[in-house]
């Protein structure tokens, strides 16, 4: 049960990792200076809840291995993330998507968490959903704008959602956590409520899901797309080229 | 005893230094065993970079009160903008920072206009809901013509 609990922590440790290192590569590049602020916060948010989750990871793990060890020191074929979050930034809207897809599984994933058997879990995901209530906001708010904006703007928000969608069945329930899910270590399903919210923020943004669409998956088993390497490589060179190194 | 818990209540916060950690409701329990002060302390948002600054300069005033620090994080149950005090919510607005709405248990909703700081006025408009650190948000206010910054509800 110990390693079902750790590949699981770790699935979630690597996708907040991920997502916020893609979210920090914004940092002066985003529309205003207001949305650099953002977008920043929000990295910082999920950098906060990764420490926690990596902490919890070398505990259960009980090698000695620290946050530094699960960031730095992993290839990409150890890391868990779901595809989605690797994918690369493209435009604004793009990111904008991807957010959305994310921060509904992600608001849906802590709240079924608050109620885990695990109490160190269940302790983060009570601050974890508060933050990501902010975040939700955030990027449904930004879609709905860009959906509902300029004809350009419709055009590109549509372009991020039909780029983004064959990612986002690797982003609900894994298929083998039943007996996590069993145990009351992890929460509720949370597929049917991430399909009604989604469909509501689309409509909201005139927006809609893609038809017939075929889903891509791999990432929680380690079997990545190509754009997670250069991204890990530019996350661990310093580490890696100064091993020790404290500042 | 009721001198090292004023001394960790006062400690500033660094991101913050209008209040004290005392003030925010981060400090959860002193209790000292012989020359040994055990102290817990709740982080306010998971990221917040300021969590080992307050932990090296707690350390620092225990050991200057003549004490062995041993200092704890508690993460549940979590911290919430409601734990902050009546005086540092006064200290908060003094400081041209709005003081956080009600949190409670439900979800994070922003649905009244935060009050200017600055004239009191609600006629205001949030800009933006992150600010130049994790815990606040940025706003405008229509009636004095000034941004200004509020403690974010959580």
């Amino acid at each position: 049960m110990t390693t079902e609990l750790l590949n699981h922590v770790l699935r979630q440790g690597d996708r907040a990792l991920v997502l916020s290192h893609r979210l920090a590569q914004w940092i002066t590049h985003a529309p205003s200076l207001e949305e650099d602020m953002a977008l920043a916060n929000i990295s910082l948010d999920l950098l906060g809840q990764t420490r926690h989750l990596y902490t919890y990871a070398g505990e259960l793990e009980g090698e000695g291995n620290d946050e530094d060890y699960f960031a730095y020191w992993r290839d990409a074929a150890a890391f868990r993330n779901p595809l989605l979050v690797e994918q690369p930034n493209g435009d604004f809207a793009v990111t904008i998507a991807r957010q959305v897809f994310h921060d509904h599984a992600a608001l849906l994933y802590w709240e079924s968490m608050t109620e885990s058997a695990d109490v160190t879990l269940g302790a983060l995901a009570a601050r974890a959903r508060n933050e990501t209530a902010f975040h939700l906001q955030h990027s449904t708010g930004w879609l709905v704008r860009l959906g509902d904006g300029t004809d350009e703007s419709h055009r590109r928000a549509q372009a991020g959602v039909d780029a983004l969608w064959p990612y986002t069945s690797e982003l609900l329930d894994a298929d083998d956590e039943g007996e996590l899910r069993s145990s009351g270590l992890i929460g509720k399903p949370i597929e049917t409520a991430w399909h009604e919210a989604v469909a509501d923020t689309l409509l909201n943004a005139g927006l809609h899901a893609p038809i017939d669409a075929e889903q891509c998956a791999g990432g929680i088993h380690g079997v990545h797309s190509e754009h997670l390497e250069p991204l890990l490589h530019e996350m661990q060179h310093l580490a890696r080229a100064h091993p020790g190194a404290s500042w | 005893m009721t001198a090292i818990l004023d001394i960790v209540r006062s400690i500033d916060d660094p991101e913050l230094p209008h209040v004290t950690i005392g003030d925010l409701g981060m400090v959860r329990k002193v209790a000292l065993d012989g020359r040994i002060a055990h102290i817990r302390i709740t982080p306010t948002y998971t990221g917040c970079p300021a969590t080992e600054q307050i932990r090296a300069d707690v350390e620092a005033a225990v050991v200057a009160a003549g004490y062995e620090p041993n200092v704890e994080f508690e993460m549940a149950p979590p911290w919430s903008t409601d734990d902050i005090s009546t005086e540092g919510r006064a200290k908060l607005r003094a400081a041209g920072i709005a003081p956080p709405a009600p949190a409670g248990d439900g979800p994070v909703t922003l649905d009244l206009p935060v009050e200017c700081p600055q004239c009191g006025s609600r006629r205001t408009r949030l800009t933006s809901a992150f600010g130049a650190t994790a815990c606040k948000a940025l706003h405008m206010c229509a009636a004095c013509r000034q941004p200004f910054e509020s403690f974010k509800a959580i």
